[in-house]
């Protein structure tokens, strides 16, 4: 594979398009209600229909408004169908050629999708997934092939670090700085490391990316390899998203078969080699340390740091780790300039981000926006706000790790220093949003059991902590705490936030924190006696 | 394990691949899984154990997963568990004594969008009330098939 190769695949997938596409929703999401049925129909009533010269149906990644899927899309005319069933598929193709199709068009001029910034979504629902043809037509792999040819590989660190990107994984650590300290450490060998253990229940943003996208994250992987001095990567993905996993097979087999990934990529000298990694449900295994002993094959327990895998990691060596969303925001820094990237969010949190927003709101979905929007304008325009007309009470943000955002608070806008001034996170992206009815106390008990479940126990404060916060909790929602109780749920909370190992434990007693903050009363109801609004 | 190389750190692909083609992991298979890759039986049992994916005993002949990630939690997700926990007369990670049905709960299945979400035998179904999940799951007791 050369240059003129990847130019002439482009053209050949480019020319060989059919005027009308009908793209129908192959995610995770739609998949799991019929959507595979509803693409055999599509198919059939094409060729029921005698249009295969002029119309194909095509496989896609995620569309974004999942709450309303299945999903399918009509180009050029720029028409979205919701709730499509396998029985009323076919009336979309017939509808072609004049007349109304029977599923409900959806309004791609809401602000659910006017409002959004595509960067890293820029493909997902628009190709498909599986063929890395679609990916070159659009423009795929030519930042590999100007970062190989045109860059030296200190110049492409700093074109991350200029452009401001930050990971997005939650932390927020400046990704151009987290390259440099890589690519400077020495060592025999270096690895690049892809942390798709998206663990936050009520996010599935890299699933999605993954699914969608599998050669975004690919091609970013393989620019680092080449900034950093790698020549082997891993991807380590969770067990529970078995459709990204083969889905990142299929990517990686094509990648290496066009001579993309592998030895001599685009007949260079570069070499660099992917694996995936399966992940065996646990959440701590999103910290990397203790990712990284996973992909070693060992109990995925976290260690501490320093050393940072930046020096030590994978079997000792120098080791990049960054998200799904990181990686894919690569390329498009490469193509289009990390000036333009600056260009984009605000002065400390460029770009943009992806969110999952889920929970007590109408619009269910993925959307991508710039940083800096206001949590108002997601929730109420993007969102449109809860059903049923209840009040939205409050967003959570970054999982367990994370806290709550109280309606009174809505007009910050999201970058990464904001939230955390708010008591919560930035995190990977979920947003799960709770309307009036949702009693907050128990949302705490809630998060509590799961940091309780999933603590890997090496460190007291966390495994011992966890449990102890979680009766009193219990204690509280059952009505049977004392003001004693809680001043010593305070206590705990700010022992184990300080004292724990990880990650983990470092942020479980978060979700408590922020509830207490925002939401005392339904605590102080909860000691009295009385009853919360649920 | 040839396709790894027998190399040690490939434990947890092995693992799901003997998971995968017995349904679960009895101490015959960790015995020859730790003989194999030449660690010992020990780190394979701490591996097995740590980890929720992997399952000691032998599943029912049927698997209901239930969702209990947030975005299920608030919209109902424990209930849907609680449902189904009263039908078929066993708490969660259970199965029941005829071996035709294991119960169990996942952290998030990522099908936030469609919460609440519940994995009936490997299929994702969305948007399931307490009703519908017992009717699925009394289903599978009766026929027994």
């Amino acid at each position: 594979m050369v240059h003129e190769d990847l130019i002439a695949i482009a053209g050949k997938e480019r020319s060989a398009r059919k005027p009308v596409r009908v793209r129908c929703c192959m995610a995770a999401g739609c998949l799991s209600s019929r959507s595979a049925d509803i693409k055999t129909a599509l198919e059939k009533a094409v060729k029921d229909g005698g249009m295969t010269e002029r119309v194909e149906v095509c496989r896609v990644g995620c569309m974004g408004l999942c709450g309303q899927g299945p999903l399918v899309g009509v180009e050029p005319e720029g028409l979205l169908y919701e709730h499509v069933t396998p029985e009323n598929a076919s009336s979309i193709v017939t509808a072609l050629n004049g007349g109304a199709a029977e599923p409900r068009r959806g309004d791609l001029k809401h602000p659910f999708f006017a409002r959004q910034l595509p960067v890293v979504l820029a493909r997902s629902g628009r190709m498909d997934p599986e063929r890395i043809e679609e990916y070159i037509a659009s423009g795929g792999y030519s930042a590999l092939h100007r970062v190989l040819f045109e860059m030296q590989p200190g110049e492409v660190v700093e074109a991350i670090a200029r452009s401001g990107l930050r990971g997005r994984g939650g932390a927020g650590y400046p990704t151009g700085l987290k390259w440099a300290t890589v690519a400077k450490s020495s060592g025999q060998h270096r690895y690049v490391v892809c942390n798709g253990d998206e663990g936050d229940p009520g996010a599935f943003m890299d699933r999605s990316v993954l699914e969608s996208d599998p050669h975004a994250v690919l091609e970013g992987m393989a620019i680092a390899g080449r900034a950093v001095g790698a020549d082997q990567g891993f991807i380590y993905v969770r067990a529970e998203y078995p459709l990204a996993i083969s889905r990142l097979q299929v990517a990686i087999r094509q990648a290496k078969q066009h001579g993309l990934l592998g030895s001599a990529i685009f007949e260079s000298s570069f070499n660099f080699n992917l694996d995936v990694r399966i992940g065996a449900g646990a959440f701590v295994c999103g910290e990397e340390t203790a990712l990284m002993a996973s992909i070693e094959g060992r109990r995925g327990q976290p260690r501490p740091r320093p050393p940072f895998p930046a020096e030590q990691g994978l079997w000792g060596y120098p080791t990049l780790i960054n998200n799904v969303e990181t990686f894919a925001n690569i390329a498009p820094i490469i193509n289009r300039g990390p000036g333009w990237y600056a260009s984009l969010g605000t002065e400390k949190s460029k770009g943009t981000k992806v969110f999952s927003l889920t929970g007590k709101i109408r619009n269910t979905g993925l959307i991508e926006v710039p940083m800096g929007i206001t949590i108002r304008e997601i929730v109420e325009e993007l969102g449109g706000g809860a059903p049923d007309g209840a009040m939205v009470k409050a967003v959570q943000t970054g999982g367990p790790s994370g806290g709550c955002v109280p309606a009174a608070h809505f007009d910050t806008p999201v970058d990464y220093e904001s939230l955390v001034k708010l008591g919560s996170i930035m995190g990977s992206g979920g947003m799960v949003v709770m309307d009036e009815h949702t009693n907050m106390v128990e949302l705490a008990r809630f998060y509590m059991q799961f940091c309780m479940e999933e603590s890997c126990g090496k460190c007291i404060p966390c495994r011992v902590g966890t449990v102890e916060m979680y009766k009193l909790l219990a204690r509280l929602v059952e009505h049977e705490a004392t003001p004693s109780d809680l001043e010593q749920l305070e206590e705990l909370c700010d022992l184990v936030k300080n004292t724990s190992l990880c990650g983990l434990g470092q942020t479980a007693p978060n979700p408590v924190l922020s509830t207490l903050r925002y939401f005392r009363n339904e605590y102080l109801a909860l000691l009295q006696g009385g009853t919360s609004s649920r | 394990m040839r396709r790894y190389n027998y190399r040690a750190h490939a434990l947890i692909e092995v693992l799901h691949s003997v998971q995968e083609s017995f349904g679960y992991l009895d101490e015959h298979a960790l015995k020859f899984v730790a003989a194999s890759l030449h660690i010992p039986p020990s780190r394979v049992y701490g591996v097995s154990t740590f980890y929720n994916f992997f399952s000691l005993k032998p599943q029912g002949a049927h698997t209901c997963v239930v969702c209990l990630g947030t975005a299920c939690y608030v919209k109902g997700g424990d209930k849907v568990l609680a449902a189904i926990e009263t039908a078929a007369r066993i708490k969660r990670g259970e199965t029941t004594p005829d071996k035709q049905l294991s119960l169990l709960t996942a952290r998030c299945i990522g099908a936030c969008a469609i919460a609440p979400a519940v994995v009936y035998d490997g299929v994702v179904a969305g948007h399931q009330t307490a009703a519908q999940a017992v009717e699925r799951v009394k289903g599978v007791l009766s026929h027994g098939a």
